[in-house]
């Protein structure tokens, strides 16, 4: 019963996701004894046989242009179809944005449990137990898998790809055909920008910056680290920055290698969208600011003389 | 136009999180409970807006949960809808939830069924999802804007780094998040009307979960944040690249 890995891709280029998705996959296979398979959709400019280096020995290809866009019920048709024809036994996805549409349909479908949002590789000692965050940063739950197939949406940046070398077999997978219900009208894509979902590293700009004009400081510093920017709730709503930043309860969740908060005073609803962060990074001028409390290293003092010399300090790492 | 609404109970943002029974309960003990905000402000008040455009629509509320999911129920009436059903089942596993959900939208034949994009609680973000492959509908996750013309809906939906519109036909499940709506505060005359509005208690239908939690966990405690001077930025920085190796 092989593990099945959904490989998602954005404008024919496999997301950073799905490498670690498919590594996390490989890995419960070499745990379980069993191969690892890939299912790709649409067409790519990127190399299929190099998933290999991931670990993954076989990859089922619809190589249909239609399906370059996202239509969850298709494909989910399609990935439950193939998923009983190998017989998987396990079928892993990012938890990202298409996977949060594709996995519950997968798991209704297929009529199998699914952990979405997990955290750790399956404990099979006892059951099939995976761990996954709950209450929204604050708490882990471990969840046993019940059902003979298991799904696994795993949490974006919280395994590493391991990166190896190998050459997967690619071979074509031919769906039957059905008319999709979803007409795709436009993608509106920020350009030249490192998508917050899947940034390792995050800077972020809160009402402390006093204004949308003091945002080059974090757009710098930004650059300089290939991070993405993001912002506080008070900030997105007095429009200084552009909602798809804004990070919190009420907006995205973020769960990257760091979390560098300028100017942000770090309210709970703040810290339920960074918590699951693996370093937090605070500088703020008031001592008393709640985030101090969530982060690892800290800064008390003014963003407008302080961030400059960080920003001079890792450009000297960097240039 | 018949539109079914997902309502959630969640432990208010501020709560403790704390477990008993060896790990493997919540201690709701004293917990103040609210609406998921996502159901409340982005699913439930669009659901009031689409009304609004056109007041021959039906706006009905659905809950699984026990009898003190009640005053949230009522919470949700008191900003719109006509009329609540609670199913008598307190689960935790996302595909037992769906299927009462499920068998509920089935037997009133909604032309649109809105959720939250995830509760607050247990992060799954998969009642949408499960509900839309359950009725064979099409499903679009993680909406930040929906309008309808018609029997068709224009969606925008998140994509990473962006978004992407797309136009799909009712019926549809939508998963709401930021965008959608604007929160709403429930008025007096809203508080005493919800007093009146039907909430009907059914029964569940049989369903075998797929899932249990087997325990909870805290995550460790912090060690504490290393604080560097204000006169020494470039310290944090070293910090961060030797010691922590972040970049």
């Amino acid at each position: 019963m092989p593990v099945l890995i959904y490989i998602d891709q954005a404008e024919g280029h496999i997301k950073k996701s799905s490498f670690e998705a498919a590594s996390y996959g490989a890995k419960i296979a070499a745990l379980t004894g069993t191969t690892a398979e890939a299912v790709v959709l649409g067409k790519l400019t990127d190399d299929l046989p190099s998933l290999g280096n991931y670990g993954i020995t076989k990859v089922h290809h619809v190589a249909d242009e239609s399906l370059n866009h996202l239509d969850a019920q298709q494909f989910t048709r399609i990935i439950a179809a193939l998923a009983t024809q190998i017989n998987a036994g396990v079928v892993v996805l990012s938890n990202n944005v298409n996977g949060k549409a594709i996995a519950p349909r997968l798991s209704a479908r297929l009529k199998a449990g699914l952990v979405a949002g997990a955290i750790s590789l399956p404990d099979t000692s006892n059951g099939f137990v995976v761990k996954k965050g709950v209450f929204s940063g604050k708490a882990f739950a471990n969840i046993n898998v019940l059902t003979p197939i298991k799904i696994i949406a795993l949490t974006p940046n919280a395994f590493s790809p391991e990166k190896g070398s190998g050459i997967a077999e690619v071979v074509a997978f031919t769906p039957s055909p059905e008319p999709s219900r979803v007409k795709l009208v436009a993608t509106n894509k920020v350009k030249g920008q490192v998508p917050l979902s899947e940034a390792e590293l995050v800077i972020s700009g809160g009402r402390g910056l006093k204004g949308p004009e003091n945002w080059g400081m974090i757009e710098e510093l930004a650059q300089l680290l290939g991070a993405a920017t993001a912002c506080s709730r008070a900030v997105a709503d007095a429009h200084w920055r552009p909602h798809h930043e804004h990070v919190g309860q009420t907006g995205g969740s973020v769960s990257p290698n760091m979390y560098f908060a300028v100017g942000i005073s770090g309210a709970i609803q703040h810290l339920a969208g960074v918590n699951r962060s693996k370093v937090i990074v605070v500088i703020n001028k008031d001592p008393e600011a709640p985030f101090f409390k969530a982060a690892d290293y800290g800064i008390v003092g003014d963003a407008f003389e302080v961030m400059p010399k960080i920003i001079a300090a890792v450009r000297k790492i960097k240039g | 136009m018949k539109i079914l609404v997902c309502i959630s109970k969640t432990p208010d943002t501020t709560a403790k999180i704390a477990f008993v029974d060896n790990n493997t309960k919540f201690a709701a003990e004293g917990v103040q409970w609210i609406i998921n905000p996502y159901d409340e402000w982005y699913a439930l008040v669009r659901a009031i807006e689409l009304k609004e455009q056109d007041p021959s629509s039906i706006i009905h509320l659905v809950t699984v949960g026990t009898a003190d999911a009640e005053p949230i129920i009522r919470k949700a009436l008191a900003l719109g809808g006509d009329e609540a059903i609670r199913v008598n089942l307190e689960s935790h596993d996302s595909f037992t939830i769906a299927s009462q959900i499920s068998a509920i939208a089935r037997e009133g034949a909604y032309d649109l069924i809105l959720t939250g994009k995830e509760t607050l609680d247990y992060n799954g973000a998969s009642i949408g999802g499960m509900v839309a492959e359950l009725l064979d509908l099409p499903f679009i996750s993680l909406a930040t804007k929906f309008d309808l013309a018609g029997n068709t809906a224009t969606v925008t939906r998140e994509i990473e780094g962006g978004e992407e519109v797309a136009e799909v036909n009712l019926p549809l499940v939508v998963s709401c998040q930021k965008g959608v709506a604007e929160q709403r505060i429930p008025n007096m005359k809203g508080i005493m009307g919800a007093r009146s509005k039907p909430l009907k208690v059914v029964e569940p239908t049989a369903t075998e979960a797929l899932t249990s939690i087997v325990n909870f966990e805290l995550p460790p405690a912090k060690a504490g944040v290393k604080l560097v001077s204000a006169d020494q930025p470039e310290e944090l920085v070293r910090l961060l690249h030797e010691e922590a190796k972040l970049f």
